[in-house]
């Protein structure tokens, strides 16, 4: 279902255009993603499971899960949540395993870049990466594998907190749009969207690293092979999965795939919505769903307390949204599609209690569960990576400069723990300034990135601010013994 | 039950003006937790609202606020209400983010910190700053600090 009219955004749908749906000719935009207008077209079942042939639904929507993986013109595997809809493309849902394409893939090109720094991601913290590497004077290479860029700053429609320097006030959409413009008025800035760097390559130059890079455009695929003095990983972080029966059902989507149809293409993914966690995401996209005009069922929070800031709880409360806290979804009930969800409320040792158990009607359920940092491609480095439960998972170790145990490579954001937006726009400046430094060979000291330390000091201070504050404070540790270490093998 | 279990805070969680100060309409800030913003401070030309530093909570100085509105948009927890009695009346100035925008003349319903419905409320003034619409509404005296949303009557 489309959204025509929306209190604070505008949908510029492009040319309607027509394409193939397993044979059937369905209608979507130009500048929609294919499976964004599938599910505008009322389908939900985009893929199946491989060994119990479940059905499964739009999920992540920034292609970091398999829900969504079609043959689209004969190619099979493709992430159709990121890849644009085109006019007459032929889309159809695999059958167990991909078959090998039965097309020739279409001539590769293959092109060499150099540059300084290289910036994996163009969310927050590689946006201001780039802007604050380039104004060192290097030549930055700026890439995203989404259309557009932003990161996930294109689907925040709520004003940020923080203070002036980090935008406070200013809704996410709005900060995406003055930091993107800054990036592609910079010089020394070039940027790569649908592009997805892919593997971490021997390169046989010290001091170099070298980056294979995939750019994806009308079903043509250029590689690039990228050598960089260093390089930034801003690459964010992947939502997580809750367990219960029924967890696999279409219409049960991660917050974030719900923010992306519903706040960058203007489809509404359903009617009925279950939010569970009442972290700040639960409680911003509840928000969110409410003036896109579905109705929220409830929020439910496993936790005795709610997670997120009182005040936004407090926005979904006054429009009859009711939290409850020590509940848990159960079980998601329905055939092809959620048709009801089971809650209950957990007792102190997180289990339903007996009789507690209610089923309430919904047709979407909505996971705002917390994140985990997509460390993949920094750990293929070789840059060492520890898990950190306060930091979302595994991470990267890193310095103060947010330099890893590799040298060159550098993280910012979520992706080096996660947090909040803010956050990852001061941690881009340090890696940004630190990675352009050392790209030029020059030191860095402590002094030179002082006042933003000190911001960061701020952000985290509050109680708010704890979770984050203990993860780095445990990753310095780390990193500290490990010098140690090292020292005493030497 | 508390807000930090039910997202709703009770009354006497706040510091409230007296009722002088709310003849001349004050800025009510709901902001009782420790987090990091201030762009209400900033916004404040009179000064009326202070924090210790970034994390504090705002507070507002009751004397020198002159209930201008000019927080209310800012505020990214949208979560400054301005309250100014009127004899037996309330005005109230909320933040909505929502559709259909209601014109002045129009009655819709007022709604409490829970979304219950408390009457019907009549809308004074319609101010657009940015993509907030910021809705004074007539309600009845006692619901001044009661009422915090309204819903369009369809």
């Amino acid at each position: 279902m489309r959204i025509r009219d929306h209190p604070i955004l505008e949908f510029k749908r492009g040319k309607k255009i027509h394409f193939y749906f397993n044979g059937k000719k369905l209608y979507g935009y130009e500048g929609e993603s294919i499976s964004a207008s599938i599910v505008a077209n009322g389908i939900h079942v985009l893929s199946r499971s491989l060994r119990y042939k479940n059905p499964r639904g739009f999920f992540c929507g920034i292609g970091k899960c398999s829900s969504c993986l079609m043959n689209v013109d004969g190619i099979p595997n493709v992430r159709t949540c990121i890849t644009p809809l085109k006019e007459g493309m032929e889309v159809r849902t695999q059958e167990g395993y991909a078959d090998l394409p039965s097309v020739s893939f279409r001539g590769r090109k293959k092109k060499k870049i150099e540059t300084d720094v290289l910036v994996i991601g163009a969310g927050p913290a590689g946006l201001t990466s780039a802007i604050e590497a380039a104004k060192q004077g290097v030549r930055v290479l700026l890439v995203d594998e989404n259309p557009r860029i932003g990161g996930q700053l294109v689907k925040q429609t709520h004003k940020f907190f923080g203070s002036k320097e980090e935008f406070a006030g200013k809704r996410g959409i709005e900060i995406a749009e003055i930091l993107g413009r800054k990036v592609q008025e910079d010089e020394n800035i070039d940027v790569l969207l649908q592009t997805t760097a892919f593997g971490y390559y021997e390169n046989g130059k010290d001091n170099f690293h070298l980056f294979g890079l995939v750019k994806r455009v009308d079903g043509e695929e250029e590689v690039y092979k990228v050598e960089c003095k260093s390089a930034i990983f801003a690459c964010g972080a992947m939502e997580n999965m809750l367990v219960f029966p029924g967890n696999d059902l279409p219409g049960i989507y991660g917050a974030g795939g719900v923010q992306t149809l519903m706040n960058v293409y203007g489809i509404l993914p359903g009617k009925k919505v279950l939010m569970v966690g009442s972290g700040n995401v639960g409680l911003i996209v509840s928000y969110q769903l409410l003036q896109a005009g579905a109705e929220v069922v409830c929020i439910v929070e496993a936790m005795p307390r709610i997670g997120g800031y009182h005040v936004h709880a407090a926005k979904v409360r006054r429009c009859g949204v009711p939290i409850l806290t020590s509940h848990t979804i159960v079980e998601a009930k329905g055939k092809e599609r959620v048709e009801s969800a089971v809650i209950g409320r957990i007792d102190e040792k997180w289990n339903v209690i007996k009789g507690s158990e209610r089923e309430i009607e919904c047709d979407t359920i909505c996971l705002a569960v917390g994140l985990s940092p997509s460390i993949k491609l920094i750990a293929q480095t070789g840059a060492e990576v520890r898990f950190i439960p306060e930091a979302g998972g595994y991470v990267a170790l890193h310095n103060k400069f947010m330099e890893t145990t590799k040298k060159g490579i550098f993280v910012a954001g979520d992706a080096s723990g996660v947090e909040e937006a803010s956050i990852a726009i001061v941690e881009g400046k340090i890696a940004g300034f630190s990675a352009a430094k050392f790209s030029l060979g020059e030191r860095v000291e402590e002094k030179d990135i002082e006042k933003h330390l000190r911001r960061l000091n701020e952000l985290r201070a509050g109680p708010f601010g704890e979770r984050g504050r203990k993860a780095k404070e445990k990753i310095l540790a780390m990193m500290e013994r490990r010098r140690w270490d090292i020292r005493r093998t030497v | 039950m508390g807000y930090k279990e039910d997202g709703v805070i009770s009354i006497d969680d706040l510091k409230l003006p007296n009722e002088e100060q709310l003849k001349k309409g004050v800025a009510i800030v709901e902001c009782l937790e420790n987090i990091p913003c201030n762009p209400c401070v900033e916004a404040c030309p009179f000064g009326a609202i202070t924090m210790r530093d970034l994390n504090d909570t705002p507070k507002v100085n009751y004397d020198k606020c002159t209930g201008c509105k000019r927080c209310i948009a800012v505020c990214p927890g949208l979560a400054i209400f301005v309250v100014k009695l009127e004899g037996e009346d309330a005005l109230i100035s909320l933040p909505y983010e929502f559709l259909p925008v209601p014109k002045k003349g129009d009655v819709v319903f007022a709604l409490d910190r829970e979304g219950k419905v408390r009457g019907n409320a009549k809308v004074e003034e319609v101010r657009k700053v940015g993509k907030t619409h910021i809705i004074t509404i007539r309600t009845k005296k006692e619901d001044a600090m009661v009422v915090r949303n309204i819903r369009v009557v369809k």
